[in-house]
């Protein structure tokens, strides 16, 4: 959970990517969503004896206690070892029994139990709702429960949205369907490389492409997104238009263009800078790579106006994304 | 392959240095290295193991489209921490090391790790 020990911390966009969907799971559950609703309450006026039976028989560590059905105090553990030490277990709940406890109500997102549970340092919390009547208990146990069932109906939600995603080209009926996506992608942009071919990897395989084609997708439009970043002068546009018997990336610039496409395509060819190289890029690798995962491949460019880079991956029957 | 990510980093002395659960227990399909990233992208195996020495930011992005299995890099180069938290958010596992790349790679073979052609 994040540190929340210091108020004083703001949170940086950088923290805010880091949150787990456990943490935002904490944030957006309910209390009622997780607490148990079976909960044992005492009186005041009972005994300390009726406490230990309680607990032994429930094996639980620790129940509200309630006068005139509002919370009133709780009896812990601690409580009923410090009257079994003094030999007291005839005493009266109201002598032994922790008054004004705290507690959650059950709008209250389970975050703010976690919060309570840490600095109080207790093990469980009554939920009482408006008129302080005890409507459940919660316990650590009860929010791990929770969130993993949370995570479950997560992976359940995701497994469906692929599946309707998988099935919508079966779904939508016209004489030529498809999907298109466009990414913008801006010059020297390196701390975004890769950005754009990995959400078109994961667009493809969400709609149901097989590993290998949305592999060879990936890593054709992996190429062209760090061409448009290593060489063009103002960036370009990558364009996927998904139809279910093929996939066509298309890569476009405006300049400054390929002077010769021939040794452009020769394998180890590279006009990139000593900087770029010295990152990795510039292998001359980049084009000879789009080629081999594609059917289909065509490149055209004028000198001092732009590239077009025009290629198709095919999809046999059993490999179709429909 | 047998190997896990777990033996590799004992006998090899790698720094981890991302957080990922059960990394232990990746079994690494086979070993590949170049620190040019469009040969990695043609070259390296899928679930294979790659050994290099670029360290910044893109290297991550490799990893994650090849679905590479873990990313040893040698020289003691180190990422930077914005690198290794791209890292952590894809998925991707970083080890550092000082050793050179040849030495690295000569220990995986040694431990039974092959290169593997780069079609599947």
């Amino acid at each position: 959970m994040s540190d929340n020990s210091n108020p004083q911390r703001i949170l940086t966009d950088q923290d805010i990517q880091q949150i787990t969907r456990a943490e935002e799971l904490a944030y957006e559950l309910k209390v009622e969503e997780v607490m148990s609703r079976d909960v044992q309450c005492l009186h005041p006026d009972m005994l300390m004896h009726d406490a230990l039976e309680l607990f032994r028989t429930k094996r639980i560590s620790g129940a509200p206690v309630t006068c005139d059905s509002s919370l009133c105090g709780v009896v812990s553990m601690e409580d009923l070892i410090r009257c079994l030490l003094k030999q007291d277990l005839d005493a009266r709940i109201s002598d032994y029994m922790t008054p004004n406890p705290f507690f959650i109500h059950p709008q209250d997102p389970v975050i703010e139990a976690l919060k309570l549970f840490v600095s109080t340092r207790h093990g469980r919390l009554p939920v009482v709702d408006q008129d302080r009547k005890v409507v459940g208990i919660l316990t650590k146990g009860d929010i791990t429960a929770g969130l993993l069932r949370a995570l479950q109906k997560d992976f359940h939600a995701e497994e469906l949205r692929r599946y309707r995603a998988s099935h919508l080209f079966e779904d939508i009926v016209s004489d030529r369907t498809s999907l298109i996506l466009r990414y913008q992608i801006k010059p020297r942009d390196f701390s975004h490389g890769g950005a754009a071919s990995s959400n078109i990897k994961r667009a493809l395989l969400r709609l149901g492409a097989t590993p290998n084609i949305a592999r060879r997708c990936g890593i054709a439009a992996y190429e062209a997104e760090m061409n448009l970043i290593i060489h063009t002068t103002n960036g370009g546009m990558i364009r996927v238009e998904i139809e279910p018997h093929q996939i066509t990336i298309e890569a476009s610039d405006d300049g400054p263009g390929i002077r010769d496409i021939d040794l452009a395509m020769q394998p180890g060819y590279s006009t990139a800078s000593e900087e770029i190289r010295e990152l990795g890029f510039g292998a001359g690798m980049g084009l000879v790579n789009i080629k081999r995962c594609v059917d289909q491949f065509r490149l055209e460019s004028t000198w001092g106006k732009g590239t077009r880079l025009k290629v198709r991956i095919f999809m046999k029957p059993e490999e179709s994304a429909a | 392959m047998n190997l896990t990510l777990g033996e590799i980093a004992k006998a090899l002395n790698l720094e981890l240095l991302t957080q990922s659960k059960d990394w232990e227990e990746i079994r690494p399909s086979a070993g590949y290295t170049s620190d040019m990233l469009s040969c990695v992208m043609a070259g390296a195996p899928h679930r294979g193991i790659w050994i290099t020495l670029q360290a910044h930011m893109n290297i991550i992005a490799v990893a994650a489209l090849l679905e590479l299995s873990a990313v040893i890099i040698t020289e003691g180069a180190q990422p930077e921490p914005s690198t290794i938290e791209k890292a952590n958010e894809k998925g991707v596992i970083l080890f550092s090391t000082k050793e050179g790349s040849f030495e690295v790679a000569g220990r995986l073979w040694e431990m039974g790790l092959r290169a593997m052609p780069p079609e599947e």
